[in-house]
């Protein structure tokens, strides 16, 4: 399973609350919550998750908030994939439920070296990402086979149906 | 073999096996699964994805208190949804408008919260049934649907940082300050993926209410739940109100593998969490002085009757400083028909607050109490981040029900040792 997409950098600390505000928490229609992901705390996010994103975040991402609201505001405004140094416990198990990929970079990986706006590939079964202009290659943790088994199935409720099918 | 810890030994009942390892993925047993108005929808219609029937419908609690009453017609609407999903499947446990208010309360109150129960809730604050004993675990919608689909969750079992308090607090600092040092010592991200255990003289002396906030502030530090030792406190709640029986004795063995950090707390002082994180904790005396817009005193965290009663003691025969609100939302209906009886809503009003139906509502700025741009508030609840109580230039310093008190008289972060006789 291999994606693609421009990198978006963000720090350490980033909230559910950040991702998706509670007074959007009226609804989980995908489009409306796209509409305002990041809204309060980096505006231009959305335009540049458009084309398709795989953020590159610092330690605890998405701490706060149970609200799934959050992965499902990143998924549909392009985010293809989350790389952390690491990640809030709900928050992961959120983004692996609704199937969207989240894997640990570790800082001895050099994550400087990847830019806000490079091209980028994630092969997520190997956790390795690639910056298509360089070649250049950073290691993440390769998930659990358990969690990629979700993933692979496009989610908790896709794996679910697959396994009881 | 080493012995197990607290959450070991849960875990291992709910796997139905003598013993599960650290690091272990497992499928447990769930006791009780909640949910409320705002992340229940999605999580009812995922379960519906997946399967026409409630694995049982005695052992599913829906609360509504994250806008009660809705103050939007979306809200309304999700409020429809879930009741018509409680009539659909016989769900039992079902918290109206005004017959509940704030899940983790309410869960606290109906006697939900048995020692050694495993208790899935869709929500971040769940850890609050730790207090008892109880081990619960904030999830995601869709989790809570494959658990209303099949009673049983997948778990990593987790490490344990036991926290051992000792010590006895002084005048004027609260079970609050205790919560909010804890978050500042580990850090927002100091136990993610853990079990907090709490142990100590400082715990023991504490009241199930007490338990209840420093429970609640365990999820601040990015742990899986905490859980406060079981002790004869616990073991009576269990006994007088518990739904059934439980495990009952719910502490780590002595020679189990655990971290441990100890604090003592004699000369800990009042303390709030400035602006945007929780583990920002500074004593109150470094941003005394500074003016407030409004005071908020309520939440699952601090919206107990011992919180209002404290704020009552320092607001008796005072007025609330001009130019400033104070917003108190009891964190249920038991809590404010309390508050009612012994008078403490008449001075509150009469001082110059606003009492709110039981509600979470300012506490994540979703109603009665957003901040405008700019604005400055002392909360008694549980999350500073960006925006979280409104506007994303408004800042939120959490402090105890005291400070909130004092500050609101004094329309500035107050010590409340002054105000308090």
């Amino acid at each position: 399973m291999k994606i693609r997409g421009r990198i978006i950098r963000l720090g350490d600390n980033v909230d559910t609350d950040v991702i998706i505000p509670a007074r959007y928490l009226v609804t989980h229609d995908a489009e409306v919550l796209a509409k305002h992901v990041f809204e309060d705390y980096y505006p231009e996010f959305r335009v540049k998750a458009s084309g398709g994103a795989i953020i590159v975040a610092g330690e605890n991402f998405g701490l706060g908030s149970s609200r799934e609201h959050a992965v499902i505001a990143l998924k549909h405004s392009g985010v293809k994939a989350v790389v952390a140094k690491s990640f809030a416990r709900i928050f992961y198990r959120n983004s692996i439920n609704l199937g969207l990929p989240a894997l640990v970079i570790r800082e001895a990986e050099g994550l400087d070296r990847l830019k806000d706006g490079d091209e980028a590939e994630l092969d997520v079964a190997n956790g390795v990402l690639t910056i298509i202009k360089t070649g250049e290659k950073f290691s993440c943790d390769k998930m659990p086979e358990f969690i990629m088994k979700i993933i692979e199935a496009g989610g908790l409720i896709n794996y679910f149906l697959k396994k009881n099918g | 073999m080493t012995g197990l810890t607290a959450i070991q030994k849960v875990v291992s009942r709910k796997t139905g096996r003598p013993r599960v390892e650290v690091g272990e993925i497992v499928e447990a047993k769930v006791d009780f699964l909640m949910l409320h108005e705002v992340t229940g929808p999605l999580a009812v219609e995922q379960f519906e994805k997946i399967s026409g029937k409630l694995w049982d419908p005695s052992r599913v609690i829906v609360v509504f208190d994250h806008d009660v009453p809705p103050s939007t017609i979306e809200l309304a609407s999700q409020m429809r949804r879930m009741r018509s999903f409680v009539r659909k499947h016989g769900v039992r446990n079902f918290f109206e408008i005004g017959r509940g208010g704030i899940a983790h309360q309410v869960l606290f109150e109906e006697g939900f919260d048995v020692p050694g129960f495993l208790i899935v809730g869709a929500d971040s604050h769940t850890c609050t049934a730790g207090a008892t004993g109880a081990i619960g675990i904030g999830v995601g919608s869709t989790d809570a649907a494959v658990v209303l689909a099949t009673g049983e969750i997948w778990l990593r079992v987790p490490e344990t940082l036991l926290v051992e308090i000792n010590g006895r607090l002084g005048k004027g600092v609260f079970a609050k300050d205790v919560a909010l040092s804890i978050v500042g010592k580990i850090g927002s991200n100091g136990a993610t993926y853990k079990a907090l255990e709490y142990s100590g003289e400082t715990v023991r002396m504490m009241s199930l209410s007490e338990r209840l906030t420093l429970a609640n502030l365990s999820v601040e530090t990015g742990a899986k739940t905490g859980i406060v030792q079981t002790d004869s406190k616990s073991i009576e709640y269990a006994e007088h109100y518990g739904k059934c029986s439980g495990l009952l004795e719910v502490r780590s063995d002595h020679d189990a593998d655990l971290e441990k950090i100890e604090m003592d707390v004699s000369n800990l002082e009042p303390v709030v969490s400035l602006p945007h994180s929780v583990d920002n904790v500074k004593p109150v005396a470094e941003v005394e002085g500074l003016e407030i817009d409004q005071a908020f005193l309520g939440s699952c965290t601090n919206g107990r009757f011992d919180d209002l009663h404290v704020a009552f003691r320092i607001l008796r025969g005072r007025r609330i400083a001009p130019g400033v609100r104070l917003v108190v939302s009891p964190a249920s209906v038991k809590v404010y028909t309390e508050a009612l009886r012994a008078g403490i809503i008449e001075e509150i009003v009469r001082a110059g607050g606003i009492v709110t139906s039981p509600t979470c509502g300012a506490c994540l700025g979703m109603s009665r109490g957003v901040l405008a741009e700019g604005e400055v508030a002392v909360s008694s609840s549980n999350r500073n981040f960006i925006g979280r109580m409104g506007d994303k230039k408004s800042r939120v310093f959490l402090a105890s029900p005291a400070t909130v008190a004092a500050s609101a008289v004094e329309g500035k972060i107050t010590d409340p040792r002054r105000l308090l006789a």
